[in-house]
């Protein structure tokens, strides 16, 4: 059975002057997903979110979020979500128990603060002042404010841009906690290794539009089917039968290792029986699988970092 | 309407806090108007009083001083609302269910709070150390300058929404409020000026504030001064409501 819709979005516009941020944008999120907007800088990732959100006026589109109507039913609708803004900054000199204090006195709610501190692994800072926190614990304070209330669905935008990948990576384990509590995640990022790595769904976004919806996997299985592998052998003849095998497409050498090239995931059986039968003596044996990274140089044209 | 209100202390409270921490904040604007204050005050003020003359020190040293901290509430609160905005804060704090109107309103209270506090203070110390021995009347003068603080800071609103950066605002808040202190009445009465300065005075709050607060050190009934009153209630409605239109979040 598949979950009930969070996020409805159907035909989403926005222009800013004469530039279209959005056209026509989709984008169904189900309940208890980490769903991921994501493509390059500029491609309209935190003007849909906002618009998701009820920050920002769309120009045309209908947005249903947990049933309510973002613009409508703003005051409704935040009670029961937890953002975090791009780039969001606080007073220089509040203190990150202050800041808990203020969220939990507007947002009326009972969550111990100092709790969810001590969960995201900031708990020694609660009498820092903001201006004093690494970029890592600035990220994790906001997380901290997105959740103080308890909300149902949690919105994060390039919630890790700018951090080192050790914060990074204990951030995804932060974000798969939320999931794991039965929240839904709606993100945005540009970060191709963080969306494969973290989302169970991603959206990939260009210039305004939604260029194709699914999980990771699934994407790549779809665009770019082709499998490089890589055998490591002493057996000079094993590049003539493996060449011969269905479904390969090129077999040739590089540096004493026979490369393989296919066109489906198909192929690899075909490989190991190859391989089983002729007795090669195999040393080392790698499969090449691309990533959302080359999905999107495939459906775009260009490369997510330009 | 408790929400509100409760979201409105806690965050007023902390703002009040926060700029307590500033150490220039508090200093610039509490401490040097009180020290130049009574500095020049002692420096010059039995110097210029001559014979027949009107003294520095005199009712319209108090207007002079109540105007000063005035204005620069309000030239903190136009620099802080960019910065702020600047940094993403607004946007920020707007993001919850904190209503706009309350994050705003914060500020104000925050910047009245600290007006009545420096303008007490440079009274307290101007009696001490200024060696004049008057009735001073600490509510009414109080309360007047808070009152014409409240209309120039919705002033202060219109240009915060004008300055394109942080970097701008302070230089923009000062081009525009300090020269009105030329025009408000202090040292030329407003019906001398030629009548292009007049029109600019009756529109900017400036000119009823100072009438205002003489009138209150004067002791005059606040009925007298229902017109001052009024220009600076129109003032504040028509900046507010611009404010409303122009302002910007982020």
């Amino acid at each position: 059975m598949p979950a009930r819709s969070v996020i409805q979005v159907s035909g989403l516009t926005k222009h800013y002057g004469t530039t279209t941020a959005l056209s026509d944008v989709a984008i169904d999120v189900r309940d208890g997903e980490i769903f991921g907007l994501i493509g390059p800088n500029g491609a309209g990732k935190t003007t849909a979110m906002e618009c998701i959100e009820g920050l920002r006026v769309p120009d045309a589109g209908r947005i249903a979020v947990l049933g309510l109507d973002p613009l409508r039913d703003v005051a409704a609708l935040q009670r029961r979500i937890g953002v975090q803004l791009q780039e969001a900054q606080l007073q220089k000199r509040i203190k990150v128990r202050e800041a808990l204090a203020l969220w939990s006195a507007v947002y009326g709610t009972r969550l111990d603060g100092l709790a969810l501190l001590e969960q995201l692994g900031i708990a020694g800072k609660a009498n820092a002042w903001f201006m004093t926190l690494s970029g890592g614990q600035k990220q994790r304070l906001f997380i901290a404010l997105a959740l103080i209330h308890d909300p149902e669905l949690v919105f994060l935008d390039e919630l890790t841009t700018g951090l080192d990948p050790q914060a990074r990576r204990a951030i995804w384990d932060l974000v798969r906690g939320i999931r794991d509590r039965g929240k839904t995640v709606f993100l945005t990022t540009h970060l191709m290794e963080e969306a494969e790595r973290l989302c169970d769904r991603v959206a990939i976004i260009d210039h305004g539009r939604i260029v194709d919806v699914d999980s990771p996997d699934e994407l790549v299985r779809r665009h770019c089917p082709e499998r490089t592998i890589v055998i490591q052998t002493v057996d000079e003849r094993a590049i003539d039968s493996l060449g011969r095998v269905a479904g390969i497409d090129s077999a040739g050498r590089n540096n004493g290792q026979i490369v393989l090239r296919a066109h489906s995931v198909e192929v690899m059986t075909g490989v190991f029986r190859c391989l089983a039968d002729q007795q090669i003596p195999v040393t080392d044996f790698r499969t090449f699988v691309p990533t959302l990274e080359d999905v999107f140089l495939k459906l775009t044209g260009h490369s997510v970092r330009q | 309407m408790t929400f509100g209100i409760r979201g409105l202390l806690a965050l007023t409270w902390l703002e009040i806090k926060i700029f307590l921490r500033e150490p220039l904040g508090v200093i610039g604007a509490v401490f040097v108007p009180v020290f130049v204050f009574v500095v020049l005050g002692r420096t010059f003020g039995q110097s210029v009083a001559g014979e027949g003359q009107r003294g520095l020190v005199g009712p319209d040293l108090a207007v002079f001083a109540g105007l000063l901290i005035a204005i620069s509430a309000v030239l903190s609160l136009v620099t802080i609302i960019a910065i702020y905005r600047e940094g993403g804060i607004l946007k920020r704090l707007r993001a919850t269910p904190l209503r706009p109107l309350t994050i705003l309103s914060a500020h104000v209270l925050v910047k009245l709070l600290f007006t009545a506090t420096t303008l007490i203070l440079t009274m307290m110390l101007g009696r001490r150390f200024l060696d004049v021995d008057i009735p001073i009347p600490w509510v009414p003068f109080t309360a007047a300058t808070v009152v014409s603080t409240l209309s120039i800071l919705s002033l202060g609103f219109v240009l915060a929404s004008v300055a394109p950066t942080a970097r701008f605002a302070q230089p923009i808040g000062t081009i525009v409020l300090y020269p009105m202190v030329g025009i408000s009445g202090l040292f030329v009465p407003v019906d001398q000026m030629p009548a292009l300065l007049q029109l600019v005075a009756r529109i900017t709050p400036a000119s009823y504030a100072v009438s205002l607060m003489r009138g209150a050190w004067r002791g005059d009934s606040w009925l007298t001064h229902t017109g001052d009153l009024l220009g600076l209630a129109i003032i504040a409605a028509v900046c507010t409501a611009l404010a409303v239109k122009v302002f910007r979040w982020e």
